[in-house]
């Protein structure tokens, strides 16, 4: 925990460094694409104190991008790492050419790893008279943690909530007059081998690892609209190889969950259903799928060429409406799934039950309505907001993680090693507390 | 059993030439083309392509390498002495040659507007011997030594195309004279020396000026010897008195003394009261013009004492009776 708090700490330093050179890279490794972006910020300007809404997506500009499909990934974890760590390379290279720059730092999104999420609670007595960051230290230390299991680290942990004495949803206590200070957190834990593998993968192309994010996360980042993370909603990432689920309320992540199944288990049921390769099931799923069938569709014929030279193999042709009836159950399998894991969220009692739909299966005709009927009437399809720069090939739903993950790296929400240290965990920094006993006691 | 290694049993057929060779004619419309994957770099590819983009390894590779190939090249070409010193000789025959061109060379020297003794000055004092090349000439130098000759006013030089060096003189003319203790010297109409004169006879046209300082204030002797024109058949000349005036010196030993300021109305006044009296055919030797309110005569020795004399019988007739 501490190790893995202090790589945190490092990543954070890392990432620093990176906005003062300028140019960062961002990596999703996922199941069916990898895609790279190379992100140039310009300096902040230093007359303007007012931080407009749009600050985080008019401080940074896409110079370079490029998705391939990915290789070796299943499920949202690396599996052949030789040849992930091939497909980073080949995409790093071709952003770093588009971007005719070299980027050393990464911030990468991957969406495997079984990420669960705990909520913890602390609280303290306030040192002094006022809240400091000391006491805000000591409280998020003070949050007991769960048993998480063997082998899981700490990928996000956000104090979601500060409450003082009887006042409570403060975003930012310092300086407040109490006596109490009390916080909820938020953490998400992951498999400690995926992200030991992303770590290795990246170092392996002899980049810098700049911080690492759940895509379910960074997705809810960039679909969901302001008022939707205020008043609470929930971002439904279907992906390749995972659905990841993140609920949002008062602008913080208050849950993630990630389903592992998504586009590619459907296209695996067309293959096997349809007896085709899986490019092109991957094909027909992309021009012909949906999941609501009508009367045209029985008319509406789809050629299964192939050239396995089997004659009655290679002439067969099926109707729209069986390419339907094998991809509605797996898709309704997915939606029930994602309706299961948010209602062991208690998604239901939050306020507002908006529910949106991004990433690149979320992009099948139809699935709004079937949607509708599963989770509830809040349905609504997501796509990233813009970036400066972005290619327009790269502006569909199946890059909000993408755009999510430039506005993470742009400005980053508060962690848990965004904050101080409380003074008594530090080990050899006597004279830092020296100076305080002296402060306290004159 | 065929170990799993080997070659395939059934090659490849070659592939086919023409639509009636292909093997399916009745095969579908189109046919799904297996992904196509872009080719992942290599390590060493993406570490050099990585290490080029780094902004130092460009410039070094694109403006240092090369400057430093150059001057090392240079160097080591240069640090003979014997190539260095070869260098610098093939540099002059060059540059000798370009000068020898018979597009630059001078060949004659045409003077114009110049008398005879001016254009024999003119032609000692070119520096080089024609024909020779025209940088072997200065130009500036040379038309400064013609400048520093009396006898010019100024000089044009041209260089003309069929090798002529043609050099226009703007004589000074003379326009007086003056007489000093070395000699007589021929004045332009501003006072400066134009050329040296051994006799008055030689120059008779022309008026003569003496004194200390005369040369100084020769458009004044001008002035006042235009407006003495009716009575200088009998003017000997002007002299300049204590560099401030000027004497009017007449023949028959008379002397008209102008004043400082205004001597040529002081000349006017003489004419008139000449031509009103007779004054300048009576016997006197200075008329004092110097102070305009008191013009004063002096008279000759031999007609004071006739005036006397006139006036004693005058006054002896008004007394006799």
């Amino acid at each position: 925990m501490t190790e893995f708090h202090k790589t945190q700490r490092a990543m954070r330093s890392m990432r620093t460094a990176a906005m003062s050179r300028g140019v960062i890279a961002l990596l999703d490794i996922g199941t069916s694409k990898v895609s790279c972006l190379v992100l140039r910020f310009d300096p902040p300007e230093p007359a303007n104190d007012v931080v407009s809404p749009l600050y985080r997506q008019s401080a940074m500009r896409v110079v370079g991008a490029k998705t391939i499909a990915a290789q070796g990934v299943r499920y949202g974890e690396i599996d052949a790492m030789v040849e992930t760590e091939r497909a980073i390379r080949t995409v790093v290279q071709a952003a770093q050419k588009m971007a005719n720059t070299r980027v050393d730092h990464v911030i990468a999104c991957f969406s495997g790893g079984d990420p669960r999420s705990y909520g913890l609670a602390g609280e303290v007595e306030v040192a002094g008279s006022h809240v400091d960051e000391q006491d805000v230290a000591r409280v998020l230390a003070a949050c007991d943690l769960p048993h998480i299991g063997p082998g899981r680290e700490v990928l996000h942990a956000h104090p979601v909530n500060f409450a003082l004495d009887h006042r409570s949803g403060l975003g930012d206590p310092r300086g407040h007059v109490g006596a109490r200070l009390a916080t909820d957190m938020h953490m998400l834990t992951v498999d400690g081998a995926a992200v030991q593998n992303i770590i290795h993968c990246i170092r392996r192309c002899d980049l810098e690892l700049a911080g690492i994010a759940s895509s379910a996360y960074v997705a809810g980042l960039s679909a969901l609209v302001e008022d939707e993370q205020e008043l609470g909603a929930a971002c439904i990432d279907m992906g390749g190889g995972a659905t990841g689920i993140s609920i949002f309320l008062k602008k913080h992540m208050i849950f993630a969950d990630a389903v592992r199944m998504g586009g590619d288990t459907v296209t695996r049921d067309i293959a096997a259903g349809l007896q085709v390769p899986m490019a092109m099931a991957e094909r027909i799923k992309t021009f012909h799928g949906g999941v609501y069938a009508t009367g045209m569709d029985d008319r509406e014929m789809i050629e299964l060429a192939a050239n396995s030279g089997d004659w009655e193999k290679d002439r067969r042709r099926v109707s729209r409406t069986e390419l339907i009836g094998i991809m509605r159950p797996r898709v309704e399998e997915i939606l029930e799934e994602v309706r299961a894991r948010l209602d062991v969220a208690g998604f239901d009692l939050l306020p507002s039950q908006q529910i949106v739909l991004t990433g690149g299966a979320s992009q099948i005709p139809g699935l709004d309505m079937l949607a509708a009927k599963i989770l509830g009437q809040n349905v609504r399809l997501g796509r990233p907001m813009r970036v400066q720069g972005m290619p327009e090939a790269a502006r569909g739903p199946g890059f909000s993680a993408m755009v999510g993950l430039a506005l993470f790296a742009a400005c980053p929400q508060d962690e848990w090693w965004d904050f101080e240290i409380p003074v008594e965990r530090v080990s050899g920094r006597s004279f830092k507390r020296a100076i305080r006993w002296f402060r306290d006691n004159w | 059993m065929r170990p799993l290694s080997a070659d395939p049993r059934y090659p490849a057929a070659p592939p086919a030439r023409g639509p009636a060779a292909a093997p399916r004619a009745f095969g579908p419309a189109k046919l799904q083309k297996p992904m196509r994957r872009s080719a992942p770099p290599s390590r060493l590819a993406f570490r050099l392509e990585r290490l080029w983009l780094t902004p130092f390894v460009r410039l070094v590779t694109r403006v240092g390498v090369p400057v430093f190939c150059v001057t090392l090249g240079l160097g080591l070409w240069l640090g003979n002495p014997d190539r260095r010193a070869e260098l610098v000789e093939q540099y002059q025959i060059l540059r000798t040659e370009i000068q020898n061109r018979p597009e630059f060379r001078l060949s004659t020297l045409s003077v114009e507007g110049a008398s005879a003794e001016v254009e024999g000055a003119v032609r000692a004092l070119l520096p080089v011997g024609l024909p020779a090349s025209r940088f072997a000439i200065d130009l500036d130098s040379y038309r400064a030594a013609i400048r520093r000759l009396d006898a010019v006013e100024s000089v044009i030089i041209v260089v003309q195309s069929g090798g002529t060096l043609d050099v226009r003189v703007t004589e000074r003319v003379p326009v007086i004279l003056w007489r000093t203790a070395r000699g007589i010297e021929m004045l332009d109409a501003t006072g400066h020396r134009t050329a040296a004169l051994t006799r008055r006879d030689a120059r008779p046209d022309l008026p003569l000026i003496a004194g200390e300082g005369a040369d100084r204030a020769v458009p004044e002797a001008l002035a006042i010897l235009a407006a003495a024109r009716p009575i200088l058949p009998r003017a000997r000349g002007l002299v300049r008195v204590g560099e401030r005036r000027w004497d009017l010196v007449l023949d028959r030993g008379q002397r008209i003394l102008l004043p400082e300021e205004n001597p040529v109305r002081a000349v006017e006044r003489t004419l008139a009261l000449d031509s009103a009296e007779d004054l300048l055919a009576r016997d006197f030797t200075r008329l004092d013009l110097r102070s305009e309110a008191r013009p004063t005569i002096r008279l000759s020795a031999a007609a004071l004492t006739a005036l006397q004399d006139a006036r004693a019988l005058s006054t002896s007739a008004k007394a006799s009776p």
